[in-house]
């Protein structure tokens, strides 16, 4: 390979792991569960691009049937999962946060930084092509935990969840090249029956406490 | 080696392309914009034949007006007019550059900004008032953004000059830079608050309370108003040209020649005629957002910036 296109390639990575920052603060901005998912499936999308072309960098076949099987399972199988449970469940509206979204926002930059700083002297240690974007992959878990933790739907806290995946996945292939194939597909495969399991725990949810609202569930216990 | 004479007519000139071109920008951004509504266009001199009208008529004065009051049309468009030859549109050979670099334009324009609030409270209506206080906001919160666009663009190129800016990013090899597509996006997101377009203020009303731009001007006649709707015209198609020169800047020639200019001139076309009707697509998709919405925008705007900013220390050294 030319020392050109593989710069090209290295930029391409860097600028996919840009966008992928940038979705997830879209993710953290948006007030439609709808827009929400399509986010999470662009996110996907960028996911697997970017996994590909560090396969392609780095000449690692499993990288290429990691990328295939991110693609399959997060830009088509998850999100259509999600957006069937949404209209089944009716939830496509203005989803309630805790803290106002410019605040959210706010907080997004400090953990950015944060993130940032704590993946500086692990990118050194790493021998990987692609080693800037450790940080990036830690924002985007940690962004993602954020929007776990400001919403107060189920189900935008389940989309929060696999978007933290994302990020780790991310943080995984630009790191070392990806974790092994059997724990990735172990990772895969408890993701998938984690939201179907979530999916038949949202109708029971509602059907015991008439809302998808986590804070019922304070008041489970017997006075 | 150039005459410094000949340099200091190129800058004048630059600044007198601007200036003069800006009214017609605008009408072929309202002339797109009236295609998309399905309506007939009145024509890209739309603009000019205003502005001949209105420099015709009496310019009337509120009783009790200060003279600051007439005083506020001539520094903003004087502001407008000297930010016009800051930046480099055509040649980035400019003699009175070293003057005023990116942060001091971006003072240019608070100037013209304060005046044009103080203009609007001074006569006291309700009107004035509310659309200076609301246009103070907006610039509060758009202004951090655009600093952090410039820091991001000066830290590739090293320098917070225009013209070096402009030079470096347009002449050397192609790279990808994650910060400026950031940056870029972030700088249209001001370029609409700053300018009172759509998402933000609507421009082609007069008739609405939650008017910010059109308010602050509603007592101004004649050759007042005349000169407050051309400065806001220029202001646009500067805003424009420092998106060109950072974002797009090929094309924009260091040297002053007959054919670099000559090509550097029909770019420069090209590229606002294709941006008119980008824009104008824009705000025929988006609905106004509410007034309390509108720091929600620039928290994104300036999101974008910080993220341009810190992107480049993380994915480009």
């Amino acid at each position: 390979m030319s020392p050109h296109a593989s710069n090209l390639g290295i930029e391409m990575v860097n600028l996919l792991g840009a966008f992928l920052l940038l979705l997830a603060f879209a993710m953290l901005a948006a007030r439609r569960t709808l827009s929400l998912i399509r986010f999470f499936a662009m996110q996907g999308f960028f996911l697997s691009a970017s996994i590909f072309i560090v396969a392609f960098l780095s000449g690692e076949t499993n990288l290429y049937y990691s990328a295939l099987f991110t693609f399959a399972l997060k830009v088509i199988l998850l999100p259509y999962i999600l957006k069937e449970l949404t209209l089944r469940l009716d939830i496509q509206r203005d989803i309630e946060t805790l803290v106002n979204v410019p605040v959210t926002m706010i907080l997004g930059i400090g953990i950015v930084v944060f993130s940032f700083s704590l993946a500086a002297p692990i990118s050194e240690a790493a021998s990987t092509v692609t080693r800037s974007l450790i940080g990036v992959g830690l924002a985007c878990v940690l962004l993602s935990f954020l929007a776990m933790i400001t919403r107060k739907k189920a189900m935008t806290q389940i989309i929060g969840f696999l978007a933290m995946e994302n990020g780790l996945l991310f943080s995984a292939t630009n790191a070392t090249y990806g974790m092994p194939m059997v724990v990735e597909l172990g990772i895969a495969l408890d993701v998938l029956i984690g939201s179907i399991i979530f999916g038949i725990f949202f109708f029971q949810i509602r059907e015991t406490f008439e809302s998808l609202d986590l804070k019922f569930f304070e008041k489970l216990k017997e006075e | 080696m150039i005459p410094i004479l000949f340099r200091s007519l190129g800058e004048l000139f630059q600044a007198l392309l601007v200036i003069f071109a800006a009214p017609l920008f605008l009408g072929w951004i309202n002339t797109w914009r009236a295609w998309l509504g399905n309506r007939k266009a009145a024509g890209v001199l739309q603009p000019y034949r205003d502005l001949v009208k209105l420099m015709n008529k009496e310019a009337v004065l509120a009783y009790g007006a200060s003279p600051l009051f007439r005083l506020a049309p001539y520094v903003v468009f004087g502001s407008m007019g000297l930010a016009a030859g800051l930046v480099p549109t055509v040649s980035t050979d400019l003699p009175f550059g070293p003057a005023a670099d990116a942060i001091a334009l971006v003072g240019i324009f608070a100037l013209a900004r304060v005046f044009m609030a103080l203009g609007a409270m001074d006569i006291g209506t309700p009107f004035g008032d509310i659309g200076a206080r609301r246009e103070m906001m907006i610039a509060f919160l758009a202004e951090p953004a655009t600093m952090m666009v410039l820091f991001t663009a000066s830290l590739i190129s090293h320098s917070t000059s225009l013209s070096t800016i402009a030079e470096t990013l347009g002449t050397h090899h192609f790279t990808l830079y994650p910060s400026l597509v950031f940056a870029t996006t972030s700088f249209f997101l001001i370029i609409l608050a700053e300018n009172a377009r759509i998402p933000i203020d609507n421009p082609g009303t007069h008739l609405e309370l939650t008017m910010i731009h059109e308010a602050m001007l509603l007592e101004y006649s004649g050759r007042h108003l005349a000169l407050m709707e051309w400065g806001s015209a220029v202001k646009l198609l500067v805003y424009f040209s420092i998106g060109i020169s950072f974002f797009i800047p090929w094309g924009i020639t260091p040297v002053l020649s007959k054919e670099e200019v000559l090509k550097a001139f029909v770019l420069l076309f090209l590229k606002l005629a294709l941006l008119g009707p980008l824009l104008a697509v824009l705000e025929s998709l988006l609905a106004k957002l509410r007034l309390f919405r509108a720091p929600e925008f620039l928290a994104a705007a300036y999101l974008l910036a910080v993220i341009a900013f810190l992107s480049h220390f993380i994915l480009e050294v």
